[in-house]
């Protein structure tokens, strides 16, 4: 299992680095549906350490909510294995589950739906302790809910409100407390701040980092937005059509993309500065992401590609290496970005 | 026509009754928009920017109040017949909202949704108007829009059933787009192509476009003017350059910083304390005045800023504007 055998299939390695808590090897997620078998993850693999948050940024359909969906067994793989902790739980019955459920917390997009409104603040967040049997009685439940909602800035009074009486970024400090509760040891952040406001959408992500800093949190931060995934991880994996197209630093990726596809995401993504905006030369992609049902053979972005050529469609390029811990899925890796941003 | 406003209004003012009171979503906000011009209207969700756009259209929900003056065309707007004012709107106003689907109707193929506004305002023949819709939906970048044409809204992509909602906006050659976050729902990609979409078209046809978003950047990328608004009222207005360059008030400074920079490293972000105030329970003075980082003094607690200017088009609400490195400054 070490880095030398699957060179090419590891996003980015930053030793010294602490153990492994979670691993997904070759994970495919298929459903059937009516139209087809969609192929929401196709060959997944990943590694994330303890202490670190591995960022995971794709437009819809990429497949990076589904992966995140596997980390935690919500969804069955359809080949590939899962380990969490050392343990593979790839095969685990519903029962055995339970324990892996409080190993691996999730926090949501909208924590409107994700809590249950006729519940009060303090009984959603006491909820996973009394499922995983963490505390004794009353009282030090009680206490513990306290310390939760100290730990993610909210009133102890708003204990006793209901989700309706709260606003969208102290929704999401109760959801945050109610990953908190069982103190995992992985926490899979699915687009946590793409509903909130611009300004509390900072007071999130800056309660994330200080929970992390304090208490050696693992996160896998799923986003949309790459310039916050960016800021968030430590490394990070572009997604694409159910794949990892290209993975490293944050610097590494928005610095030097190899891939054309993150070059052209990059490219798309506005800044605010007038006079930046002015003069960019976006590289705009045509048309739409083509169905997971029936993905283009070879290289799944050539469709769009601004710079594919007949090579692409022949051969499914591999997540191979192009500078230390920096790796792109491109036979062109690098050359077709300098060709994109020159043209 | 090149120097008028295409839609100016003027102390609007919305009010809407609610089983616990009054809610004032708008208050006294004046802005207008020239041919061929963008207006961003920026601000968080309950700002104000999307009921300000709907009450000058006359939109607004039923339960609202709205008083103040809108001139569309030159014309007085708010003092015209409700007929009057949907024939105007329909002739001379186009929409675009952030989810397609509430536009288009799912048994309607998009071609006669399309057509419906050239046969409705312009009197067209339904021939006509079909042959119209294709030549538009080719317009907005609908590959093979002849074949297309008959397809149902379900048989296309999110950024596809925008460019159909933009095809149905332009139907009537507007003279102005209403855009109500069009890209929001949009991944980034998509928004790119929408974005340019728009600029391209408003180019070659010289529409006037009011453009409501909380995305600084596409502000940033689209807008000549720009309206900050906060709890019902603007706090800084101006050409782009100036409020993104100058930004005098600590709302618009903060805003602008809170975004991660990736050129800035990885510090903690600048945060806004707080959320905004409720449209039942408005402060006195200042809105921003609970969460404000500058919080001057007593004054800006019980008396309400003027909007004054700080240069020639830009204007802010504050009795401490910021300098331009920063700082906070005395008036």
């Amino acid at each position: 299992m070490s880095e030398h055998e699957r060179p090419d299939r590891q996003p980015g390695d930053s030793p010294p680095a602490g153990e492994v808590v979670a691993e997904l090897d070759e994970l495919c997620v298929w459903f059937p549906t009516p139209a087809g078998v969609v192929r929401a993850v196709d060959g997944v693999s990943l590694r994330v350490r303890r202490g670190e948050t591995l960022g995971l940024v794709g437009e819809s359909g990429s497949g990076k909510s589904t992966t995140g969906l596997a980390l935690l067994r919500l969804v069955d793989p359809t080949s590939g294995t899962v380990r969490v902790a050392g343990q593979e739980v790839t095969g685990w019955s519903r029962r055995r589950l339970r324990a892996l459920r409080r190993r691996v917390a999730m926090v949501f997009q909208d924590p409107q739906a994700s809590l249950d409104p006729r519940l009060t603040v303090g009984s959603s967040i006491a909820e996973p302790l009394i499922v995983h049997r963490l505390t004794g009685g009353t009282a030090a439940r009680r206490r513990r809910v306290e310390e939760l909602l100290d730990m993610v800035g909210l009133r102890r009074d708003l204990a006793d409100r209901h989700p309706h009486e709260l606003s969208g970024g102290q929704r999401q400090r109760v959801g945050i407390a109610r990953a908190l509760a069982g103190e995992p040891d992985l926490i899979v952040l699915d687009e946590p701040i793409a509903s909130l406001d611009l300004s509390v959408q900072a007071q999130i992500m800056n309660l994330l980092r200080g929970l992390q800093r304090d208490l050696r949190l693992t996160y896998v931060f799923i986003a949309h937005d790459l310039a916050a995934v960016e800021h968030m991880s430590d490394r990070m994996a572009v997604m694409y059509l159910g794949r990892i197209v290209e993975s490293g630093t944050p610097a590494q990726v928005w610095r030097q993309p190899a891939h054309p596809y993150t070059a052209a995401l990059l490219s798309a993504i506005p800044v605010a500065d007038p006079q930046v905006e002015r003069q960019r030369r976006r590289i705009i992609l045509s048309g739409d992401i083509p169905s997971p049902v029936d993905p283009p053979t070879g290289c799944r972005f050539r469709t769009r590609c601004p710079q594919a050529r007949p090579e692409c469609a022949a051969t499914d390029p591999v997540l191979a290496e192009v500078a230390a811990g920096h790796r792109a899925a491109c036979l062109f890796a690098g050359d077709a970005v300098r060709a994109m941003r020159a043209s | 026509m090149s120097d008028a406003a295409v839609l100016a209004v003027t102390d609007l003012t919305v009010t809407i009754g609610t089983r616990r009171g009054p809610a004032r979503a708008v208050a006294g906000v004046d802005w207008s928009v020239r041919a061929g011009e963008t207006l961003a209207l920026v601000g968080e969700s309950g700002s104000g920017k999307s009921m300000s756009v709907l009450a000058a259209t006359g939109l607004a929900p039923r339960a609202a109040r709205v008083t103040g003056q809108v001139r569309l065309l030159g014309t007085d707007f708010t003092a015209s017949s409700p007929d009057r004012r949907r024939r105007m709107r329909g002739r001379h106003v186009g929409f675009v909202f952030q989810d397609p689907m509430t536009s288009l109707n799912p048994v309607l193929t998009v071609g006669r949704q399309v057509a419906e506004a050239g046969e409705e305002h312009l009197g067209l023949t339904r021939r006509a108007a079909r042959a119209r819709a294709v030549e538009l939906l080719d317009l907005v970048g609908i590959p093979s829009a002849a074949q297309r044409v008959d397809a149902y809204p379900h048989q296309f992509s999110g950024g596809m059933r925008q460019r159909v909602v933009i095809a149905m906006a332009l139907a009537c050659e507007p003279d102005l787009l209403i855009a109500d976050e069009p890209t929001t729902a949009l991944d980034v990609t998509t928004q790119a192509q929408i974005v340019e979409l728009v600029a391209d078209l408003q180019r070659r046809l010289g529409t006037a476009v009011v453009w409501i978003t909380h995305d600084l950047g596409v502000v940033a990328g689209i807008a000549d003017t720009v309206a900050v608004m906060y709890a019902g009222r603007i706090l800084e207005q101006g050409p782009v350059d100036a409020v993104f360059g100058q930004p005098a008030h600590p709302y618009t400074t903060a805003l602008l910083a809170a975004r991660p920079d990736p050129a800035a490293g990885g510090g903690d972000l600048v945060t806004i304390a707080g959320a905004p105030p409720s449209p039942l329970a408005l402060p006195a003075g200042c809105a921003f005045w609970p969460r404000c980082p500058v919080r001057g003094d007593a004054r800006c607690e019980h008396e309400l800023p003027p909007l004054r200017p700080v240069s020639t088009r830009h204007h802010v609400r504050t009795f401490y504007p910021q300098h331009a490195d920063g700082r906070a400054g005395h008036e």
